[in-house]
Order: C-alpha cells, then sequence, then structure tokens
C-alpha cells in the first residue's frame, strides 16, 4: 500500500444477494491527488462511492481516511469527517435556491442549535453571516454568479452540475468524490469542468477521486486511474500505462479472436 | 379564471400590499371583540376558533411543509395536549394545576409522545410515514375513547379549569380570543427565525432529497425527531388551550376529520409559508362558519371553492418565497435576512 494515503481501502467486498458488485478491491488515494476509477458499466464503480459515503455497509473489507477507519460510520459522520461527493444524475434541493443548497452544504461546519436559531443568539448571526458570506464565495469560484437567487430546479443542466459541486465543496470537505461529472455535457462544458477540477485541487487543496465515462477528460487530468470489471481490480497506473494494458482493452472492446 | 389568478400573484408579489393587508388584517382582529357588530360573540368564536386551527397549522407545517414528513395524524398531539391539559386541570384526577404551568407542559407531553412514534418510524418515508401517522392518530382516539377509568371514555371530562391571570378569570371567549393571538404573534415569529435558521435548511434540505441532506452532513434523524417534537409542541399547545376554551373534551373532538382539516388548510395556505397558514385557516375553518346562514347549501360552496383553488393554483394561496441572499460583491456581504 501507498504511504501517505488520504484514503484506502482493503480488501472491500460488497454483494447483493449472489453478485459480488466488489471484490476484493485495493486501492489508494494520495492526498492532493486527482485520481480516477473507469471501468465498463456495472463495474461497481458507484457501488465503491457509496460505501466510501457510507450508504452500503461492505460485506467485507476496510475503509480508512485520514487513518481512521470508515466503517460503520453513517453518511453525515463520513461528511464531517471530510468526504463529499456528487452524483451521476444530478441531485439538489431543487425548491431551494442555490445558495440555500450551498448554505445546506455549509451544514456540518456550522454549530448553532435550533436553541440559538430561537433566540437569535450572537453564535447564530455571527454564523448566519460568515456562512453566507463563504456561501457567496463559493458560488463566485464555480462561476455562478448572479444565480444565486434562483431555485436549483430552475438552473441550466450545466449549472445544475457546477452548483451540486458547489454544495459539496461547500461542507469543505479534504476528499471530493465526483460520480461522472461530466456526464451529458458538450466538448465545450467539458473543457470547462476540467479546469474547475483542477481548481478544486490546486486553489482549495481538496483531493479528487472521479469515476468517469469520457476518457478525454480522465486522461486529461487524472495522475492516477485504477481500472474495475465486475467489481475486481484488473489494472492500475498512470493514465498511459492504463491505456495500453491489455486487460483494459480487453474489457472495454472484447478480446480479439481470429476471424473464423 | 385568469384574471383572478392574475390578482392573486399581482398580490402576493407586492410587498408594500401584503405589509398593508396584514397591517389592517391586525388591527380588524385586535378590534373585534369590541366593534360593535351584531352577533358578536359568535364572530369572536369563530375567529379566535380559526386562531387556534392557525397554530394547529403551524405546527404541521413544521412536519408537512418544512421537513417534508406527510404526517395524517396531527390530531393526535392535539388530543395529547387536551387530555394532559384535562388530567391537570380539573376534578378528574382531583389536579388544580396554574394553567400556564400546565400549557407548557401539555406541548412537551405531546412533544415527547411524538418523539417515541417518531424513533421506530425513522427510516419511513412519504406514503410509509402517512400510514404510520394515521394509524398513531386512531390509536389515540381510541385510547381516550376506551381507557375509561383514565379519559372517562365517550364521556368526555368536563369542569376544566379557566386560566387566571391575576383577577381575571378567562371566563369568556373574547379572553381566549387575546390569548390565541398573542399565542400566534409569538409562534409565528419564531417559526419565521426557524426558516431562516441552520436548523430550518437542514428540514427543508431533508424534504427536497433526504440522501443528499445526509451527505451533506445533516443527522437526518435527528433533525426529524427534532421536527416532530417542534410540531407536536404546538400541537399540544393548542390542545391545552382548547380544552380549557371549552371547558370539557370528548374523543370525538380529535378525530381524522380534524387531522385532515389541519392538513387541509396548510395546503391551501401554501406549504412552506408560515403566513399561508393565516389565509388557509381562515378561509377553512372560518369561512364554513360564517357561511352558516345559507344552511345545506354551505359545504357545497366550500367544496367548490377547494376545487377551483386547486386548479388555478395548485400551490397555495402564498408559496414559498425563497430569501434573497446573494450579495453584489461577495467581499462586503450586508448581512441576510
Amino acid at each position: 500500500m501507498m504511504t501517505g494515503a488520504l484514503l484506502s481501502t482493503t480488501l472491500l467486498t460488497k454483494r447483493f444477494g449472489g453478485l459480488e458488485a466488489i471484490c476484493e478491491l485495493d486501492f489508494s488515494v494520495k492526498e492532493s491527488s486527482i485520481v480516477s476509477i473507469i471501468g465498463p458499466n456495472g463495474a461497481g464503480k458507484t457501488t465503491c462511492f457509496n460505501c466510501i459515503t457510507g450508504f452500503y455497509r461492505p460485506d467485507e473489507g476496510e475503509i480508512l481516511f485520514l487513518d481512521r477507519s470508515l466503517i460503520g460510520l453513517t453518511p453525515h459522520e463520513i461528511a464531517e469527517r471530510g468526504v463529499s461527493r456528487t452524483y451521476q444524475n444530478i441531485r439538489l434541493f431543487g425548491n431551494l435556491t442555490a445558495l440555500e443548497n450551498i448554505l445546506a452544504g455549509h451544514h456540518c461546519r456550522m454549530r448553532s442549535t435550533i436553541g440559538d436559531a430561537l433566540i437569535h443568539s450572537t453564535r447564530h448571526i455571527r454564523e448566519e453571516r460568515e456562512s453566507l458570506e463563504e456561501a457567496n464565495q463559493v458560488l463566485v469560484f464555480v462561476g455562478l454568479q448572479g444565480c444565486g437567487d434562483t431555485l436549483a430546479c430552475n438552473l441550466p443542466y450545466g449549472e445544475q452540475r457546477r452548483l451540486e459541486i458547489a454544495r459539496a465543496v461547500a461542507c469543505k470537505p479534504r476528499l471530493l468524490l465526483l460520480d461522472e461529472p461530466s456526464a451529458g455535457m458538450n466538448p465545450n462544458e467539458t473543457r470547462n469542468m476540467i479546469t474547475l477540477i483542477r481548481r478544486l485541487r490546486d486553489e482549495l487543496g481538496i483531493t479528487i477521486l472521479i469515476i468517469e465515462h469520457d476518457m478525454h477528460l480522465i486522461m486529461t487530468i487524472s495522475e492516477y486511474v485504477t481500472v474495475l470489471d465486475f467489481g475486481r481490480k484488473i489494472a492500475e497506473g498512470t493514465p498511459r500505462q492504463v491505456q495500453a494494458h491489455a486487460r483494459v482493452i480487453e474489457a472495454y472492446l472484447g478480446k480479439a479472436r481470429p476471424i473464423a | 379564471m385568469q384574471p383572478i389568478q392574475k390578482l392573486v400573484t399581482q398580490i402576493s408579489s407586492k410587498r408594500w400590499l401584503m405589509v398593508a393587508l396584514g397591517v389592517l388584517g391586525i388591527v380588524l382582529i385586535l378590534g373585534l371583540p369590541m366593534l360593535p357588530i351584531p352577533q358578536k360573540n359568535l364572530w369572536v368564536r369563530i375567529i379566535g376558533y380559526a386562531g387556534l386551527y392557525i397554530l394547529l397549522g403551524l405546527g404541521l407545517l413544521i412536519h408537512v411543509g418544512m421537513t417534508g414528513m406527510l404526517d395524517l395524524g396531527f390530531a393526535a398531539y392535539y388530543g395529547i395536549g387536551a387530555y394532559t391539559a384535562a388530567f391537570l386541570l380539573s376534578d378528574h384526577f382531583g389536579l388544580h394545576l396554574p394553567f400556564w404551568l400546565v400549557l407548557p407542559i401539555a406541548g412537551l407531553v405531546a412533544a415527547l409522545v411524538s418523539m417515541l412514534v417518531c424513533i421506530p418510524v425513522l427510516r419511513l418515508r412519504g406514503d410509509y410515514l402517512a400510514i404510520v401517522t394515521l394509524g398513531f392518530a386512531e390509536i389515540c382516539r381510541l385510547l381516550f375513547l376506551n381507557l375509561k377509568p383514565i379519559t372517562n371514555g365517550s364521556q368526555g371530562i368536563m369542569g376544566i379549569d379557566k386560566p387566571l391571570l391575576g383577577d381575571i378569570v378567562f371566563k369568556t371567549g373574547t379572553h381566549f380570543y387575546y390569548l390565541i393571538f398573542l399565542l400566534l404573534v409569538l409562534f409565528i415569529f419564531l417559526t419565521n427565525r426557524l426558516v431562516k435558521s441552520r436548523t430550518g435548511r437542514a428540514w427543508m434540505a431533508i424534504r427536497e432529497d433526504e440522501d443528499v441532506a445526509e451527505i451533506s452532513g445533516i443527522d437526518t434523524s435527528r433533525y426529524k425527531l427534532l421536527a416532530f417534537a417542534a410540531g407536536a409542541f404546538l400541537g399540544g399547545l393548542s390542545g391545552a388551550i382548547f380544552a380549557s376554551w371549552q371547558g370539557s373534551i370528548f374523543p370525538d373532538n380529535f378525530n381524522l376529520m380534524a387531522s385532515i382539516n389541519i392538513l387541509c388548510l396548510i395546503i391551501l395556505g401554501g406549504l412552506g409559508n408560515v403566513y399561508g397558514v393565516v389565509i388557509g385557516a381562515l378561509a377553512l375553518i372560518a369561512l364554513p362558519d360564517m357561511l352558516r346562514g345559507l344552511s345545506d347549501f354551505r359545504m357545497l360552496i366550500f367544496g367548490i371553492l377547494l376545487i377551483v383553488m386547486m386548479i388555478l393554483k395548485p400551490e397555495g394561496f402564498l408559496p414559498r418565497i425563497p430569501p434573497k441572499l446573494e450579495s453584489a460583491h461577495p467581499a462586503d456581504v450586508q448581512e441576510g435576512q
């Protein structure tokens, strides 16, 4: 195993009935890196995210984040430890405004209680002011200035993607899991997304773990790629190494067979 | 049809007009018991009763409108509050505690019971939760009816004490009218504060998407419990006032129709808006009473009104107005509202 890993899994296994969605998966993510998981549909990528974020409890294996186990923690406890995520199909708080979405994401970094809110304690007032300030900064960071008071469900698709990232960033994560961040985007939007992901790492110091199908995006920004097929790791390495790997080509394109 | 819809949107989008209407409404309501109008006591009673339903509606608004937990059994908390007050304020158990002490106790008992109900069903969502709450309310009503040694069954509990403030005994409807008005001002103010707080946002996030709320670091179980307790507290409070005002309570006061009425009024008023509850309660509780002169036609007119409303403005009279929070220059952010 790599040393200095922010997140690492050992022998991670998750079964659904007889189906092994993930099987004895070992991988790790170095602090301040941009790492990808790729693989054909049904390879277990999203299941892996669900295990890390605590929505699924793995059947076997260990997940360590900052050298502490995440197994058995609830998703909100994991969020508090510093892991946040976005979804393949965008999931926002549709009837709240963009800024309210970001403020809700900031929830676990706030402390005021229902009592503080009722009496408007100094803690409540200070925290609300600071959070709003930060939320506005996050809004500008992802390039949504001017859309802060728009209901999330009324934003165009690409901006919903950015808002989802903004909401996740508002949790102040150490590790951000992005599930197909460029799904359904045109090449121009994908380029902007690549820039945004890079800025998340370079300017905010967030480690990024991406699931993606868009090979251009993967090959451009990942520093390390893990390839899954049928729940097993079949290859890992730099994008260039993976690209040339025989089993990866086989998983995506099938085995070369002599023509009969 | 179209012009009416336009008018409603126009009115609700003009802030000064809303404020003016609000002030006018408050002056009218405060002055009502002093106006020289025929059948004054009846009017005071009707509006006071609507006020009680506004308080109930505020409680249910926290469950359904803010946290998105469809609660079809809100009358249970109303009943628990009323029976708690009746036990502590009558000859039934020979306890005659001061009303002002019993009022919060009734709220707290209802809140506690709601949390006990909530714990096993925290994982349920939507329809499933609705069924559980519906069942719970029926269980409560049947307990009120059949636990004769404690609740006196269908004969109910009579002779419940009136509140006492200094030398004044709250004998007339007018006294309760002002008591309810004061509590309403207080709780509308507090609910509004909650809406704009970390807690309120957590509730709304749970309403919108529970999984995403959880991954955003919101302890959804805890906030759902909190929402249940806060809503039930208001229900219990209303129950205590009801018990003391009527002087007697019966199991049938807290039947399914009561739950449905409260739900209807917040849907009519607009889920997610505190002032919507006020309009909803006036339309749904006071209007049928005002139309009493039309005898048999009143429920018909009322039903038609409801249907027309749902066609023209399905989101309710006053839907939620999203807050304006974006600052022009993030460097010098003004304090948000």
